[in-house]
């Protein structure tokens, strides 16, 4: 490997022109069942090209309803004010937050995925990169929903909280307030990620315009693909793009979730003022958007049949990564309250005592059960090589997070420093409506993606078949 | 040279045939269809024209703004300029209550009441109730006509009706009322009297204080209430006497008490107050020995504390029977004994009997002359319930020609009161002059509405010698006529009430009577014989008590007695009901148990468990329970109330309401029927009351859940009385904090950033945790000042009241060993927070703490809540988003949202302040009414501090200390809250804390300042002094 500069051009080319594995032998195929490069366009590309089954049909109703029915809770909520919602005097925020927080990390995995795997040069990313993507993408989109409509007064503050000119004389966003950097740090996150999804697109939309078979949809993808001519110099171009924002995507996966623990973090609530916060708050998010990315993964495999390409080595991959960010998790929960006994800080004592015994023991053991020990469960090879062991524990790991993130925001300003003011918060139908409103936002646009896009990187794909997978096929020549 | 050419304009010109020549002559040519064409149909223009009219004219009617009804005076009255405001002396009168007044107008609209310095009687000091007053004003339910049979009628028909009947009646003419201390009123009385002959003038209370009255009328011969002073550095001791909380004049025993209890460098002493009683009161609250004891056992405890008494003054003791547990009673005797002379010993009993054993004890005390003084008498308490019982089987046997009820609403807060008003078919003429369809007037056939007492003139005299005067600040808003011009009238006296009283004030001056009258009403009071101290002494009345007689009386009392016992109190938010319908008072959570728009059984923590009255893991929770007595039930929720005598049962009077108006009705229970009446009087407590569950939990609103402060020094500190003697610093927390080197040091010692510069002003204020006695007064002082939403029941539940200062109430932990496992729920986490059966009570006055280093702005995304060069926290409201980020953040708590808004929104109709155009009048105009979706808090009034800043610059100099206040300290009766200028070396706070103001920051050396929270390093501008109880050393007295 002589030019850096483009490893993977050259690095596949030496794959190509050798004629043989860069893979030990002794290595899975990332790809089984004898796939050929015509194969794969017609197993990925197909999915485009057909009418939409009943399945993906009823699917798609089910979440419009979703959509639709949440819609109905957001409207209540923008019209009469959020106190629809459960909120009160000591409890300023809880399952808006809670969401938002708990989108924001299943948003993390998409990332961590393409850019980091990319760099470390990960080939086994390259069938799930697509699909992580785009989840990443519309979680950030749900994510980015809560922090809008948890606003007193949103038809003002989603443009207040941007630092634009304006005619307010010299007033300016406040750059001290961890609000103001996640404004920052979710819109940069976006952007890049939707740049990111959409290069890697390019090719794919390419290959569909190509096989069109009707005007219209030459044409729409024609325009999506943007004119891609697959010359050499393109995929020169593109390798470089999609190196060049691996690179600034990377430090975006450490630094998100890092400002979103700041603004818990950064404040004086026993519970939040913790410097554990973003190292904690990075694993739990990729913990976290791994699991989803295996719920997903899982039902678009078997629907799509797409078994050949999303192999059980890609499962048991994952699943590695849930217990080592699971397993940190668990340290960091243990870590804080060691750190609360040790520090002597007498609130900080009883923010946590109250969190295991006090009145929301409950979701504090819901987060500790689905978290730290049912993670654990994948150090056994059949358990981690089992789809549906792997598909409950990966629900099971984000019903976990959420509560993390309920139990740190609810249970620590329920009962802070003046026992006079300290409350319950009990959600309401509003609270859960507009939960379940982005669960609709987030199903729908995944499965408009998973019909209309392809949702496999077939370049990608292809540029590893002939390396991976042909484990026992003929020799090319 | 010149040539004559002819051009043509074409063929037809040339040609010019008379065809052309009749065309040319047309302006138009007929072909074009100016009218319509011969068809008739609309035409093109026309289209056009209608559309042009119809887009002008739609769009100029969209266009028009809407109307606001801001008409600029023609004519500006002398004194009234928009945007200042004028204060006018008065008088509040409501019920039976009189307290001087200073009314703030803007443009002509009461907005505040604030207490007047002037008054000898009120001391500047006001309650809940005479702040919520200036909303009744604006009570849109009102009366807004005179009415017969609850028709509307004017005013010259009614009197016309009213004057034949009166002439015409054969039977007596009675006139029911509260206690009437105005002489005026009383002199009006007298015209009617002396048209028609005989008017007999019933006066009730509805927390009746007859036996007390009744005592001193057998001991001294003169039926009054003298006067009882509070604030001799001695002993008090109290069986039941709610002094500081519903006693007459409350506001200023509250200063009276307090004054003596305030400690510093130069005074180390302080009353010890006692209080033997059933439900725990505000006095109960701030006593510094309680003893629970049930109302069938108190008069034996004052049988038995007269005996103790006797027994060292050497006079023969009295046959009573003796108590088991006389520990306590023979610690306040021996304290009573030790400064006597400066002892004073009260009941709240209406047993004449026992109230004339305690004016024997005080007579042994020689409290006569020194505590209780006789020559002056408060005026406010005078009913008698033998002649409200005769007045009832008068009517009852048809002897009675006509009632006037002026302003009393017996059926509602009188036992007696549905007997009364289900004979009234047996008097002839029925009269009332309620401001509003209550119980009482919707039984009447007359009904002349009085006006509210802004709206009046009056005068009164709630303590001999002390006269107050009454002025109107508005003109009545509705058709309504004083009470007393009613009265005049129907005499045939057709002097204006305010003649009238002119005319009996003319005879006070001492000369030139207009600049007397003048000077009074400046002053709103004026004082008999000001120059001659009255320095009566006992020795003037003759003082006779026959205790051996009197105990003889007492057989009613059991040293045990078994069965569950009732005991009925007043709250001190609505108290006796007589503003039911006022949304402030609703809302304003009772100071002992937090909670507020609802009345409820308390019962003891003891009992509770022993029953499991609990409702395990419950949050507002309460069992339902029905109680019966007298052949009356009431169901309520029942409430485990630490300090409650275990075996009893307490229920706050005036609430119930049925016809007070959309606010106040069916708000909980009516207790006054469960007051037994006998031929003695009326008795507050019942013996072998039935108590049954019915099995229904019910939600009570409460502000407040928490019981104790669960040990956080760091919170409360506090001490005892011989502990601060010794060392001024007792009861101090000093958190430290380790720095990298383990070094320990305060948290203020280690620091980033310098801080805010305050270059003019840096406004703080002193909250004495020993003079807070808890009323609350600040809380409704700063709800009007500061325009602040009711949110009603259901979002209170909702833990959403919006108050910006509130009275923090915190008990004293339980001995661990006592601790059982019926105590423990989800909602224990620490054993501290179990409250102890009979706790010690710390009243905490919490608002925003205006942080040096606030940790609520650095984290709002928008800057709308800053840091001013004055040391305020500011809240830009305009700028708010709402993320509530700041609430969050704020480790006090104080920070308020409006989760809807608030304002002209039917479902938040009870917040009437905000919701009618009439309610809207009393909004401040200072102060923006916060949209929905905003966040809020407390602002030290920053607009007062404006005015008084401008005030100052306006005249050349620096605004004087004392001159700004915020509303909660101009209200606190008792000078907890003192606010000012630490910047200012003269100024009481940095004198009272001994300021010391280095570069940017500012340090408290006074040995009982302290900030909540200090190891936060958040810097408040609020200091705390320590509470300190006077108790003696290693005390080991329990109850």
């Amino acid at each position: 490997m002589s030019d850096i500069s483009i490893p993977l051009v050259t690095e596949e080319e030496v794959a190509h022109e050798s004629g043989h594995a860069v893979e030990a032998p002794v290595r899975e195929p990332l790809v089984t069942g004898n796939k050929t490069v015509h194969d794969v366009s017609e197993d990925i590309a197909g999915r485009v090209e057909q009418k939409p089954t009943i399945t993906w049909m009823l699917a798609m109703a089910v979440s419009l309803a979703l959509l639709l029915a949440g819609a109905y809770a957001v409207a209540i909520t923008v019209w009469e004010g959020i106190g629809v919602w459960g909120l009160n005097k000591t409890v300023g925020w809880a399952w808006d937050i809670t969401n938002f927080v708990w989108w924001v990390g299943i948003g993390h995995a998409g990332t961590l995925i393409s850019a980091v795997l990319l760099l470390f040069r990960q080939r086994w990313r390259m069938s799930i990169n697509r699909a992580s993507e785009a989840m990443t993408i519309f979680a950030v989109i749900c994510a980015a929903m809560f922090p809008v409509l948890h606003m007193g007064r949103p038809w003002l503050g989603f443009y207040w909280a941007l630092p634009l000119p304006n005619t307010f004389g010299s007033l300016w966003v406040n750059f001290n307030s961890p609000l103001l950097w996640d404004v920052f740090a979710i819109s940069t996150y976006f952007s890049v990620s939707l740049v990111f999804w959409y290069i890697g697109l390019i090719p794919d939309f390419a290959t569909i315009r190509d096989r069109a078979k009707n005007k219209v949809s030459r044409a729409i993808y024609g325009a999506l693909s943007f004119g891609w001519t697959g010359g050499a110099k393109t995929w020169s171009h593109y390798e470089t793009v999609s190196l060049v924002l691996a690179g600034l995507a990377t430090p975006l996966v450490l630094s998100v979730h890092t400002i979103v623990s700041f603004d818990f973090a950064t404040s004086v609530i026993p519970g939040w003022h913790t410097t554990i916060f973003p190292p904690y708050f990075v694993a739990g998010a990729i913990f976290s958007g791994f699991a989803m990315v295996l719920t997903l993964l899982l039902v678009t495999r078997k629907v799509y049949k797409l078994e050949d390409y999303i192999t059980i080595q890609h499962i048991e991959l994952m699943n590695i990564v849930i217990i080592v960010t699971g397993s940190i998790v668990g340290i960091a929960y243990i870590t804080e309250f060691f750190i609360a006994w040790y520090s002597g800080v007498e609130a900080e004592q009883y923010a946590f005592i109250n969190r295991a015994t006090g009145p929301y023991w409950w979701a504090y053991w819901s987060m500790m059960t689905c978290n730290v020990i049912s993670p654990q469960l994948f150090w056994f090879k059949k358990i981690r090589t089992n789809i549906a062991a792997t598909f409950i524990i990966s629900i099971i790991v984000n019903i976990g997070m959420w509560f993390e993130r309920f139990v740190i925001i609810v249970t620590s300003l329920h009962r802070d420093f003046l026992p006079s003011s300290w409350a319950m918060f009990y959600p309401t139908v509003y609270d859960m409506g507009v939960y379940l409103f982005t669960f609709g936002l987030f199903f729908t646009a995944f499965f408009l993606f998973a019909k209309f896009f392809p949702v496999i990187n077939m370049a990608e794909v292809k540029s590893i078949i002939k390396a991976t997978g042909e484990k026992s096929a003929k020799p090319t020549k | 040279m010149k040539q004559n050419k002819t051009y043509w304009k074409g063929l037809e010109q040339l040609e010019n045939t008379a065809e052309f020549q009749e065309r040319a002559n047309k302006e138009f040519p007929d072909y074009l269809p100016l009218n319509g064409g011969d068809t008739g149909e609309p035409s093109r223009r026309d289209f056009l024209k209608m559309m042009g009219f119809g887009v002008a004219a739609v769009s100029l009617a969209a266009c028009e703004a809407p109307v606001r009804k801001a008409i600029p005076y023609v004519n500006k009255p002398l004194d009234v300029d928009p945007g200042i405001p004028n204060y006018y002396a008065s008088t509040y009168a409501m019920g039976n209550d009189v307290v001087s007044v200073v009314v703030k107008t803007r443009e002509g609209r009461p907005i505040k009441i604030e207490g007047n310095e002037l008054s000898v009687t009120s001391k500047g000091g006001t309650t809940t109730q005479v702040e919520s007053s200036v909303l009744s004003l604006y009570d849109s339910e009102r009366l807004q006509n005179p009415q017969i049979s609850g028709e509307d009628t004017d005013w010259a028909t009614l009197d016309e009706k009213i004057k034949s009947e009166l002439t015409a009646s054969s039977g007596k003419i009675t006139i029911v009322s509260y206690s009437n201390c105005s002489p005026s009123t009383a002199r009006s009385v007298q015209a009617l009297a002396d048209m028609y002959g005989e008017v007999s003038h019933i006066q009730y209370d509805p927390v009746s204080m007859s036996g007390l009255l009744d005592a001193y009328g057998e001991a001294t011969g003169n039926r009054s209430f003298p006067m009882h002073h509070f604030g001799k550095e001695g002993t008090i001791v109290s069986f039941g006497a709610d002094f500081l909380g519903s006693w007459p004049n409350h506001a200023a025993i509250n200063k009276e008490f307090t004054d003596s209890r305030k400690l510093g460098p130069d005074k180390k002493d302080m009353s010890r107050l006692y209080t033997f009683e059933s439900n725990l009161s505000l006095t109960g609250s701030n006593a510094d020995y309680r003893q629970p004891i049930k109302p069938s056992q108190s008069g034996l405890y004052v049988a038995n504390l007269y005996n103790l008494i006797a027994q060292k003054a050497g006079v023969p003791t009295i046959g009573a029977a003796r108590l088991e547990d006389t520990a306590m009673l023979k610690k306040a005797a021996n304290d009573l004994w030790r400064s006597r002379g400066k002892s004073l010993v009260v009941s709240g009993s209406n047993d004449k009997n026992v109230q004339l054993l305690v004016i024997a004890i005080n007579d042994l005390l020689q409290s006569f002359g020194s505590t209780i003084d006789l020559s002056k008498s408060i005026n406010s308490r005078k009913g008698s319930d033998t002649e409200f019982a005769q007045l009832v089987s008068d009517v009852k046997a048809g002897q009675v020609g006509t009632v006037i009820f002026y302003n009393c609403n017996p059926a509602y807060d009188h036992p007696l009161g549905a007997q009364l008003i289900s004979s009234l078919g047996k008097v002839k003429t029925t009269i009332s002059t309620s401001d509003r369809m209550d119980e009482t007037t919707s039984s009447v056939k007359y009904v002349a509405p009085d006006h509210h007492y802004l709206e009046s003139w009056n005068d009164f005299e709630p303590v001999t010698g002390h006269l107050t005067l009454s002025q109107p600040t508005i003109r009545n808003i509705f058709n309504t006529r004083q009470a007393q011009e009613s009265f005049l009238r129907w005499s045939g006296v057709e002097v204006s009430y305010y003649e009238f009283i002119k005319q009996a004030w003319a005879k006070l001056s001492e000369g030139d009577a207009t600049g007397f009258l003048d000077k009074c009403l400046h002053d709103g009071v004026f004082n008999l014989n000001t120059n001659k101290e009255s320095e009566t002494t006992a020795e003037e009345f003759t003082l006779s008590v026959d205790a051996v007689q009197v105990v003889g009386n007492l057989k009613a009392y059991a040293t045990n007695a078994e069965g569950l016992e009732l005991a009925l109190y007043t709250n001190y938010s609505v108290g006796d009901g007589v503003q039911g319908n006022n949304p402030w008072l609703q809302e304003m959570p009772d100071p002992i148990t937090k909670a507020c728009w609802d009345n409820y059984f308390t019962v003891s923590p003891k009992m509770a468990r022993e029953n499991d009255w609990f409702v395990k893991d419950g949050d507002m929770d309460y069992k339902e329970a029905t109680l019966t007595v007298n052949g009356q039930t009431v169901t309520a929720p029942v409430v485990p109330q630490p300090g409650q005598a275990y075996g009893t049962i307490g229920l706050a009077l005036g609430y119930g309401r049925t016809k007070s108006g959309k606010v106040g009705d069916g708000v909980g229970v009516n207790a006054y029927p469960l007051i037994s009446a006998s031929s003695t009087g009326l008795s507050y407590d019942a013996k072998d009351v039935s108590f049954e569950l019915t099995g229904e939990v019910r939600k009570v609103a409460q502000t407040q859940t928490s019981q104790t402060y669960a040990g956080r020094e760091t919170v409360i500190q506090e001490t005892t009385l011989s502990e601060y003697q010794e060392d001024p610093q007792a009861g101090r927390s000093f958190p430290k904090i380790s720095l990298a080197n383990g070094e320990k040091v305060k948290p203020y010692a280690v620091s980033l950033w310098q801080g805010h510069e305050y270059p003019n002003h840096h406004w703080g204020m002193i909250v004495d945790l020993n003079s807070c006695t808890g009323c609350g007064t600040c809380t409704v002082a700063c709800q009007t000042e500061n325009n602040i939403p009711v949110v009603g029941k259901d979002e209170v539940l909702n833990r959403r009241e919006m108050h910006w200062i509130r009275i923090d109430r915190y008990y004293s932990s339980r001995d661990e060993s006592e601790i059982t496992e019926k105590d423990l729920d989800s909602n224990i986490v620490s054993k501290e927070e179990i409250a102890a059966d009979n706790p010690e009570v710390t009243f905490q006055p919490m608002m925003c703490q205006q942080c040096n280093n606030a940790p609520c702005e650095t984290v709002c995304p928008v800057a709308a809540t800053t840091h001013s060069s004055e040391g305020l926290n500011q809240m830009t409201y305009n700028r708010c988003i709402g993320t509530r980020y700041c609430a969050n953040n704020c480790p006090y708590k104080v920070r308020r949202f409006n989760w809807f808004k608030y304002h002209d929104n039917a479902k938040f109709d009870k917040n009437t302040a905000m919701n009618n155009d009439l309610g809207k009048m009393v909004l401040n105009p200072d102060v923006t009414v916060r949209a929905r979706g905003v966040m809020e808090k407390c602002t030290f009034c920053v607009q007062r501090i404006q005015t008084g800043k401008l005030e100052a610059k306006k005249e050349g100099r620096r605004p004087q200390d004392g001159e700004i206040q915020t509303a909660c300290a101009k209200s606190c009766p008792t000078d907890a809250l003192i606010f000012g200028d630490m910047k200012d070396p003269e100024s009481r706070i940095s004198k009272t804390l001994k300021l010391k103001y280095k570069d940017k920051s500012v340090e408290a050396t006074e040995d009982r300042a302290y900030h909540v929270l200090e190891e936060l390093r958040v810097m408040p501008n609020i200091w705390y002094l320590t509470k300190v109880r006077n108790k003696d050393k290693n005390d080991k007295i329990e109850a």
